[in-house]
């Protein structure tokens, strides 16, 4: 491994874990609540903000130099709109029932925070490569996010995995789960979690670093 | 020092008067007091009610102990706090509700309830209400399902739906109504009853239960009588289950008065439901009560007021949970607008002056939760001390 792919490595793993888009910033959390009553829909919400959000960065980076400081802001949201309206028409096509599901939120990627936040903090000052791998790393970061909130929600509030019931027909559903409190519950206890192992983390780096 | 005492003095904010009283102390005595509660519990539902009392408690402990282990808090179940917490939470659930059930409900009412808020003396709403509302929002149709009190062979047998499988449903209790010649609707709190069929139910089966089988929690009376044991050696502020009652009594007797025909009796909206219990033992709750005397009636008439218009004009036949846990909420604020004047800072001598913002006030119901061991901030004259001390 040369000292780039590590760097490169390294930048990937950002949004997964250390700058995680929905764990570590808490971003984004408007579709993180709303659509993840199932792991299906979780997942496609992911994957639909994975392509604007590559796209757009992509998009953002190539053209960095051309777009007039003052009117950047707009310059990216037309941007983020026009992938947007593709994914939008894109899962119209493919299932009409997972774009009833997901309604309004495929729109509202639009004014996702992380899109937004990444064109500006990140795609804007850097050449295309990195900023690809930046991208899919924090889309990366947020569909596991989504599904890891969509999975729990799912298997508490319907008993189902992707649809298919994994306690027999006498589970109990846990209505709460499928209703709003459900979704900061479960991102309250997700949060919990990544806290605690990173701070574990943390105390054996410190305790690694003092010992040599 | 040739043996002169070291002269210290203690420096610190008011209360000054201090207390022998520790909240181990003062958790304990609830516990007594709540124990014929739970005795006549266990004597009206039978064995199903003592699983779950055992059941709800012993989450509520485990849960407690794991928390206070690994998150570094004070307190451990050693304060006696969370079997409060616990018993609490069981007699407000059906005595037949899923154990399974009941044991969710005991980590999220100290996980969530508690836990979260730091701990012993930091929660902002009363954990078994926190419990109970969880439990309301997941199992909706299972903490609705009462069985009938007095049911012939309740020492030996369960209720069978407290016997389900974790995350499985309850069995419908219908069937096993019918087989002791009991309907469907026996099954139904008075409360609800009222609601959905227009049954106005008997004082004596309200009171105590013991002439019918109607399907009520814990009884009343017994309650009232323990929380007066507790008030009358000042474990908990007469004022808050007063003002509750009080509340709750006049303005179901205002509706009563303007439309006897669609609203029930006061009577019947007090000693109906769990407004005795919960306004006994889960709104007195040092913790998430207001401290000032005038904040405890503010407090507690917006329970009694909230309670019965829940009751009312809801979809729900039940509000005390509610009205106590918006209360909660509302508690800061209750307290800084019911600060008392402190002697000599009356309305003349504010005249020109901005206000302050006062310290906790000290009043004749205040426990001080100090240990009496605890190690206080001293500050110590020593006499004739050196300014620099010799070097050797």
């Amino acid at each position: 491994m040369t000292l780039t792919s590590v760097t490169r490595w390294d930048e990937f793993m950002e949004g997964i874990w250390r700058q995680n888009p929905l764990f570590v910033m808490v971003l984004g959390l408007c579709p993180a609540l709303a659509v993840t009553v199932s792991a299906v829909n979780a997942l496609s919400m992911g994957l639909a903000t994975t392509f604007v959000l590559t796209c757009s960065c992509v998009l953002v980076s190539l053209l960095r130099k051309l777009i007039p400081k003052e009117v950047r802001i707009a310059t990216y949201i037309v941007i983020i709109a026009t992938f947007v309206t593709v994914v939008d028409y894109l899962i119209q096509a493919v299932s009409l029932a997972l774009y009833d599901a997901l309604g309004a939120f495929i729109q509202l990627i639009v004014v996702n925070c992380i899109i937004l936040g990444r064109a500006e903090a990140h795609a804007s000052k850097n050449p295309l490569l990195p900023t690809l791998i930046n991208a899919l790393g924090m889309s990366a970061g947020f569909t596991i996010g989504l599904f890891a909130l969509g999975s729990v929600r799912e298997i508490l509030g319907a008993g189902t995995f992707f649809g298919i019931p994994l306690f027999g027909p006498d589970f109990q559903p846990w209505v709460v789960m499928v209703l709003p409190p459900g979704g900061f519950f479960v991102l309250g206890a997700w949060l919990l979690i990544f806290a605690a192992i990173a701070r574990r983390k943390q105390r054996k780096l410190a305790e690694a670093t003092q010992n040599a | 020092m040739g043996g002169r005492p070291i002269m210290s003095i203690e420096i610190r904010s008011a209360p000054h008067i201090k207390g022998t009283r520790t909240v181990e102390q003062i958790m304990r005595h609830v516990v007594w007091s709540l124990l014929p509660v739970c005795a006549f519990f266990v004597f009206q539902y039978g064995l199903s009610a003592l699983l779950s009392l055992l059941v709800v408690t012993v989450s509520c402990l485990l849960t407690e102990r794991f928390f206070v282990r690994q998150g570094g808090q004070s307190g451990d179940i050693g304060d006696f706090s969370a079997i409060i917490t616990g018993l609490l939470l069981a007699l407000s659930l059906p005595p037949g509700f899923p154990l399974w059930m009941g044991a969710v409900a005991g980590i999220v009412a100290i996980a969530l309830g508690k836990a979260l808020f730091g701990g012993i003396g930091f929660n902002v709403f009363n954990p078994a209400l926190i419990g109970r509302a969880f439990v309301q929002a997941a199992f909706p149709q299972a903490i609705a399902t009462y069985t009938p009190s007095f049911m012939p062979g309740r020492f030996y047998e369960f209720i069978p739906s407290s016997m389900t499988l974790p995350l499985m449903q309850p069995v419908s209790v219908v069937e096993w109504l019918k087989d002791r010649q009991f309907d469907a609707l026996a099954g139904a709190t008075p409360l609800a009853k009222w609601k959905f069929e227009g049954v106005l139910a008997n004082a004596d089966d309200l009171l105590t239960s013991l002439s019918g089988h109607m399907a009520v929690g814990p009884s009343p009376i017994l309650i009232l009588l323990c929380g007066a044991y507790l008030a009358f050696r000042r474990f908990l502020d007469w004022r808050i289950p007063a003002a509750i009652l009080g509340s709750a009594g006049l303005t179901a007797w205002m509706l009563f008065a303007l439309n006897d025909v669609r609203f029930p009796n006061p009577f019947f909206m007090l000693f109906s439901g769990g407004l005795i219990l919960g306004a006994v033992y889960m709104a007195t709750d040092m913790a998430t009560s207001p401290v000032t005397p005038k904040g405890m009636w503010v407090y507690g008439a917006l329970i009694g007021l909230l309670t019965v218009i829940i009751r009312y004009y809801s979809g729900l036949p039940e509000g005390v949970m509610y009205a106590i846990l918006l209360a909660n909420a509302a508690t800061p604020l209750i307290e800084k607008i019911t600060q008392p004047t402190p002697f000599g800072k009356g309305v003349l001598s504010n005249i020109g002056r901005q206000k302050k913002g006062a310290s906790y006030p000290l009043h004749s119901g205040y426990i001080s939760r100090e240990d009496a061991s605890a190690e206080t901030p001293k500050k110590r004259f020593l006499p004739n001390k050196p300014k620099h001390p010799p070097k050797e």
